[in-house]
């Protein structure tokens, strides 16, 4: 009858496709980086990794989260490597054993933006200074609020600034829980300052009225580091075309390829691979 | 909006091949999960649609509520279950298109089987007490309803698959969105967004439009087609 | 077909919405031929029908078929409704034939006797919603003869058809019948009781009031009851002549 006849092709179209989905995986060597939103949004990802991919014949498949949901990938076994900047979280992450060791790869800075008319009188050289001014003039300021590297930095900037954000916090500052480019996005619609990495900033394009109001100073470099998940913790790890891709990156090729990237002639991301204690 | 617009165009008159491939993605997973939830929902709706069993009030309300599934939860729950440290880890399906596939087909199987139970029920009433006369088991019936009710039926995975297609939070957390492998329309439109290029997203998203009024059209055509032959 | 019979009713109740629809129904059907069962409206005629396909259970008493369990009577039902699927008219009466484990050949040759034998072989690949009444109700009695049913119900299978129809489908209860099929017959339609049955059964209020050879019973009722129906009186008003 015309009934089973139609069920049985149902059956087998879905059959056959659910197999098909998982062989065309395994097909080829493939691994899972775990890494940022900045790293992603920013496009580096779509320039380093064909090189890596040309050379070694790796496929690589970037999941990006913020650095917290980042690490969480890696701590579940998710992911073969993380690629992520938050330093003191990277460093736990080993200390628990969840990766036998980091490596720096490179650094970016991140920047204050505001309103180009600057009403809190942020602009300057000076983050710790820029951030008393917003907090003075109770201007309204957009966090990222998701456990990100960037969000970690604003954190620290906030106490280094001599600022106890849970006793002046306001209606002015708004944890809005998402990424970068949301934050930004955020930012530009309601004229709001925040603080934001360079790269997502270059490749962010619906920018409104907002402008770099702080550059240049040191304790805005934000170093990203690469780890391996640890192998012992989670069998599955593909460790060796995992560990190819740290070394690619901290080699002299991987190296001069962060160094090429840019947007509008203006360079993202500085080579740190060997030069300890950048931060 | 007039940018998105002449950019949608250029995007597929241009037959740019990423958006190719995210489109085809899309459409795969959401038909496949689609599918899947037929093979399971509509058996399933039918048979509750002609059973008299005790119980079966609170069942049908179950499912009916099971409609409007919060597809971030699902996304998580499926996340959970699927991520090497879980119980279903070994499999290695996270951030893989199977993920995507089978958190969808959880959240459009109940949808299917609470639509098809109302469809089959409104069929039983029409032709249940001739089938019954027929002795025709409890299965027999319900595969001969469900076959008489397929116009309708149509709507229903029809709708499973707006639902699917049209879904982000689910997606995004099983899949990754990983450029090239689990990149569908909808977490393409929500990073475009995240980046700023709002006409960008809004091309994205005219496109995807346009998809699923091409599958409603289709199966539109086929149904008034074979409505015309069968009455 | 082997004659199932006599079907015995005995003591059948039932109540439905706060309402006793049959009441201590009692009666004893012969094992040939065509039985009518008539009455007014609301007299339990199509649950008396019903009961006896099993498509209801009475609250209380039971209805026997001779000595053989129930479960062994191949019976057949032909709503006044056609109630077809929509598909083809050959998938129509296979559908009546999909519990009986058929091989694929002998499927095929039965449903297109049955088809031939109503005269729609030839539209046996149309769409069954698609074929006017008559065909319609011709072709729910092929569905039903393709069973060869020892039992054949029908209820008011000519109520919607035009006299030409009507006919067509009589003359087909007719050649069932003679084939071995007992009938019963539930119908508003005294001229087509003349010229079917052979036995009347008369319903009233859910208990069976009178049962007889057709030719008497339409002639000269003896229940009051049966000669209020027949007199095209309205049942409220036979009661009050009678109080």
């Amino acid at each position: 009858m015309d009934v089973l006849r139609r069920r049985v092709l149902i059956l087998a179209a879905c059959a056959a496709a659910l197999l098909a989905a998982p062989a065309a995986a395994e097909g080829d060597r493939s691994i899972t980086v775990a890494s940022t939103t900045s790293t992603e949004q920013s496009g580096l990802f779509g320039h380093l990794l064909p090189r890596f991919t040309a050379r070694t014949g790796i496929a690589v498949k970037v999941v990006a989260l913020g650095t917290g949901q980042a690490l969480d990938v890696g701590r579940r076994g998710d992911a073969d490597v993380v690629f992520v900047h938050d330093r003191a979280a990277e460093e736990s992450f080993v200390r628990e054993g969840f990766a036998t060791g980091r490596q720096d790869v490179m650094y970016n800075d991140f920047v204050v933006i505001g309103p180009r008319d600057d009403p809190a009188r942020a602009r300057g050289a000076d983050v710790l200074e820029a951030l008393r001014r917003i907090a003075a003039a109770r201007a309204p300021f957009v966090s990222r609020g998701d456990r990100s590297g960037t969000h970690g930095a604003e954190l620290r900037s906030w106490a280094e600034a001599g600022l106890d954000l849970a006793a002046i916090r306001g209606e002015w500052y708004r944890e809005i829980g998402q990424g970068m480019g949301p934050a930004l996005n955020t930012a530009s619609a309601t004229n709001a300052y925040l603080l934001a990495d360079r790269g997502t900033w270059l490749s962010f394009k619906n920018r409104g009225e907002l402008a770099i109001l702080v550059e240049g100073d040191r304790r805005l470099f934000n170093p990203y580091g690469v780890m391996l998940v640890n192998p012992a913790r989670h069998p599955h790890v593909k460790a060796r075309d995992g560990q190819a891709f740290v070394d690619w990156l901290v080699s002299p090729e991987g190296q001069g390829a962060v160094s090429e990237y840019r947007i509008g002639g203006e360079q993202l991301f500085f080579p740190s691979a060997g030069a300890a204690g950048r931060s | 909006m007039w940018d998105a617009l002449s950019a949608a165009l250029r995007l597929v008159l241009r037959l740019d091949g990423d958006v190719l491939a995210i489109a085809g993605l899309s459409l795969r997973v959401s038909l496949l999960a689609v599918a899947c939830g037929t093979l399971v929902g509509v058996p399933l709706g039918a048979l509750l649609a002609i059973s008299r069993m005790p119980g079966r009030g609170v069942l049908v309300a179950v499912l009916n509520g099971l409609m409007g599934l919060p597809a971030v939860v699902v996304g998580l729950v499926v996340y959970l279950l699927l991520s090497r440290s879980g119980p279903l880890g070994a499999a290695g399906l996270l951030f893989t298109p199977t993920a995507m596939v089978i958190a969808q087909t959880i959240l459009v199987t109940p949808l299917i089987a609470a639509l098809t139970r109302q469809v089959v029920e409104d069929a039983d009433r029409e032709l249940g007490e001739q089938l019954r006369s027929m002795r025709l088991g409890r299965w027999r019936r319900a595969r001969a309803l469900a076959f008489d009710a397929r116009f309708s039926l149509a709507v229903v995975l029809l709708a499973a698959f707006g639902r699917a297609v049209s879904e982000v939070g689910a997606v995004l957390v099983v899949g990754g969105n990983v450029a090239g492998h689990t990149r569908t329309m909808t977490t393409a439109i929500s990073l475009e967004t995240q980046k700023g290029d709002l006409p960008l997203a809004l091309a994205l998203g005219l496109v995807l439009i346009g998809i699923v009024l091409a599958v409603n059209a289709a199966a539109s055509l086929l149904r008034h087609h074979a409505m015309r032959v069968y009455g | 077909m082997s004659p199932a019979l006599p079907i015995r009713i005995e003591g059948v109740s039932l109540r439905a919405d706060g309402r006793a629809v049959l009441d201590g129904l009692s009666a004893s059907i012969g094992s040939a031929g065509i039985t009518a069962v008539i009455g007014p409206n609301g007299a339990g005629k199509s649950v008396t029908l019903r009961v006896i396909d099993g498509l209801l259970v009475p609250d209380s008493g039971r209805v026997r078929f001779g000595s053989r369990p129930g479960a062994e009577i191949r019976r057949a039902f032909v709503f006044q409704k056609p109630g077809l699927i929509r598909s083809s008219v050959a998938d129509n009466v296979a559908l009546a034939l999909a519990g009986a484990r058929l091989g694929r050949a002998e499927m095929r040759d039965r449903v297109a006797e049955a088809l031939r034998r109503v005269g729609l072989l030839s539209r046996a690949r149309d769409a069954a919603r698609k074929l006017s009444g008559g065909e319609q109700q011709r072709l729910a009695l092929a569905r039903a003869a393709v069973t060869e049913p020892d039992l054949l119900l029908l209820d008011e299978p000519t109520a919607h058809l035009d006299p030409a129809a009507t006919e067509e489908i009589e003359a087909l209860v007719l050649d069932l019948s003679r084939g071995g099929a007992k009938v019963i017959l539930v119908s508003h339609n005294l001229g087509q009781v003349g010229r079917l049955a052979e036995d009347v059964l008369v319903l009233a209020a859910g208990r069976a009031v009178e049962h007889g050879p057709a030719a008497r019973i339409l002639a000269q009722p003896r229940s009051p009851e049966a000669r209020a129906y027949l007199a095209g009186e309205l049942p409220w008003m036979s009661c009050a002549a009678a109080s």
